[in-house]
């Protein structure tokens, strides 16, 4: 069935955006991560211009995250504490992504900028998870035993310190504030929640327990993304809501089913999924970037508007 | 019927100098709605003539249908530093039509003379307005090309020769497609009836192609009241979110 959406001004297949939707919904259930970082590049595949797909996407993203991190509430595996240090970072450096995005598509190398963040962040993040991941594997089939982290590092001597309970934590605010206005930045040009950065940030270089990470990064997530979508529903008018009803409508159904697959799922198991993925989608947009395309130009705009 | 009422017209006003085209659209609006997958509309006419036809060569029909003009950036990609492709060299466009099909009775250089082209602008290059064109670097004719190949691989500029079809010596007509693709505004059907490659006749017609029920609102609301439609698009998404989890907690529980 063809349905027209009346923001990107194209008829696309009402069922195969409900079936992409729903695809990268059990994903991001399974992950705790928005699914943008998959969803945008398949809406640039489908035919979707960028800066509706950028925009649209945060709008749903909202949606799957409010859905996930419901499920999260009820377990009590949120830090709203902590969620609410990422928080602040995170409106800062989407305001901060959004000038950047504007000031780029002035000089027509926001397609850059958007592949080349892509490709730089899932690789680095893909192969560190990758790595991480097989060795837990390997240590743990010969020992039988959880790794042990490092409790004491750097970050641990910075000033600002507070309590995080649910976390378990006594550490200073500036390192997830940090994260968070990183993830903003990435929100904001990237079209993603940034799941796939905070992730392995909290875990990582915040050292929080894996059952809260998740259920925290969506709630930061949600306030992010509301904010980017309003940003870019007033100066870009890009938003689709018919698009984003459909991806949503998918995503939502989606996400709930793989909230459940990913509790039974062994953490190693998940990150090592997870790793694979990011590679694959960093490969492809690698690809794009260094083989000569088949159509050199591109049309936009003019400049007047 | 229509072409009835084409046939009364061309009875009812006969007598003008030399030749003169009476034409219409099977319809002057088209509406965009949320199930728009294209359309097409008919394009057909008759040569009202005071006289017998003339000795001189066979007349010949051209049909353009014009979308509204706007203008456009056209960039292309090099390798820079070795191995990376980078939007590069860019240049802007003041007026290309956003939809553009051409439709004749022969092949288009033998309906029409360069310089008759040229004054009417029919061909799709003589349809882009390139006068003003400004070049960072290279050519002006790359990157019209360029946007000529990517709109008609589109199917917004399209040429079908010999599409127009008479009917009887002095009737004709043509469908012209309109693609999904389509965006809405103010579009002109142009109909020339030539002989010897010289235009005889010129007949203008305006083809409103508008979004209309939902599509219109949605539109208009993203447009006109940004901050609403934005926290609408919010609320619908925390809504549909909460309600697939209140859904299927009721399932599990």
């Amino acid at each position: 069935m063809q349905i027209y959406l009346p923001i990107a001004e194209i008829s696309v297949n009402a069922f195969l955006l409900l079936g992409l939707g729903g695809m990268v919904g059990i994903l991001s259930g399974m992950f705790g991560v928005g699914g943008g970082f998959l969803m945008t590049p398949l809406l640039f595949f489908i035919g979707i211009p960028p800066a509706v797909a950028v925009a649209t996407e945060a709008n749903q993203i909202v949606a799957s995250s409010f859905s996930g991190v419901l499920a999260h509430f009820k377990r009590k595996t949120v830090d709203l504490k902590m969620g609410l240090v990422l928080l602040i970072g995170g409106l800062i450096g989407a305001y901060l992504g959004i000038q950047l995005f504007n000031y780029l598509r002035s000089l027509g190398q926001v397609d850059l900028l958007v592949k080349l963040s892509y490709v730089v962040f899932l690789g680095i993040i893909g192969s560190l998870m990758f790595v991480e991941s097989l060795n837990a594997i390997r240590r743990s089939k010969k020992t039988g035993s959880a790794i042990v982290r490092k409790k004491h590092t750097w970050l641990h001597n910075l000033p600002l310190k507070v309590k995080f309970r649910t976390s378990g934590l006594y550490i200073s605010v500036i390192p997830p504030f940090l994260i968070g206005v990183f993830v903003g930045v990435l929100a904001a040009i990237m079209g993603v929640g940034g799941g796939f950065v905070m992730v392995p940030a909290m875990i990582y270089l915040i050292g929080m327990p894996t059952k809260v990470v998740i259920g925290t990064s969506l709630f930061q997530i949600i306030f992010v993304t509301a904010f980017t979508t309003m940003m870019h529903a007033t100066t870009n008018y890009t938003v689709d809501i018919v698009l984003a009803v459909l991806l949503l409508v998918g995503g939502v159904i989606g996400a709930q089913i793989g909230t459940r697959i990913g509790v039974k799922m062994k953490a190693e198991q998940l990150r090592i999924l997870l790793a694979i993925l990011v590679l694959a989608v960093c490969g492809k947009l690698a690809l794009d970037l260094l083989l000569q395309p088949s159509e050199l130009y591109s049309l936009g705009a003019g400049g007047g508007h | 019927m229509l072409r009835f009422f084409a046939l009364l017209m061309l009875i009812a006003f006969p007598l003008n100098a030399g030749e003169e085209i009476v034409a219409d659209l099977s319809q002057n609006r088209v509406g965009i709605s949320a199930t728009f997958d294209g359309s097409h509309i008919l394009v057909f006419g008759a040569v009202s003539r005071d006289a017998p036809a003339p000795d001189s060569g066979p007349m010949q029909v051209v049909v353009s249908v014009s979308g509204p003009r706007e203008a456009v950036t056209i960039r292309r990609k090099d390798k820079r530093a070795g191995i990376i492709w980078v939007n590069s060299a860019s240049a802007l466009i003041d007026e290309a039509p956003s939809f553009y099909s051409v439709a004749t009775t022969v092949p288009l250089g033998q309906a029409l003379s360069e310089a008759e082209d040229a004054k009417h602008k029919v061909s799709i290059p003589r349809a882009i307005n390139s006068i003003g064109t400004q070049i960072a670097t290279g050519q002006a004719a790359e990157f019209t090309d360029a946007l000529i190949r990517i709109r008609s691989g589109n199917g917004l500029y399209q040429v079908h020769e010999g599409a127009v079809e008479f009917m009887s010596e002095t009737l004709f007509r043509t469908e012209i497609d309109l693609p999904s693709n389509l965006t809405a505004g103010e579009y002109t059907a142009r109909i020339l009836i030539t002989r010897d490659q010289q235009v005889v006749d010129v007949f203008k017609t305006k083809l409103d192609i508008h979004k209309v029920g939902i599509e219109r609102w949605l539109y208009n609301l993203a447009h006109e009241n940004a901050i609403y439609y934005g926290l609408m698009s919010l609320i619908i998404a925390i809504v549909a979110g909460w309600m697939a989890s209140a859904v299927f907690s009721y399932f599990r529980a």
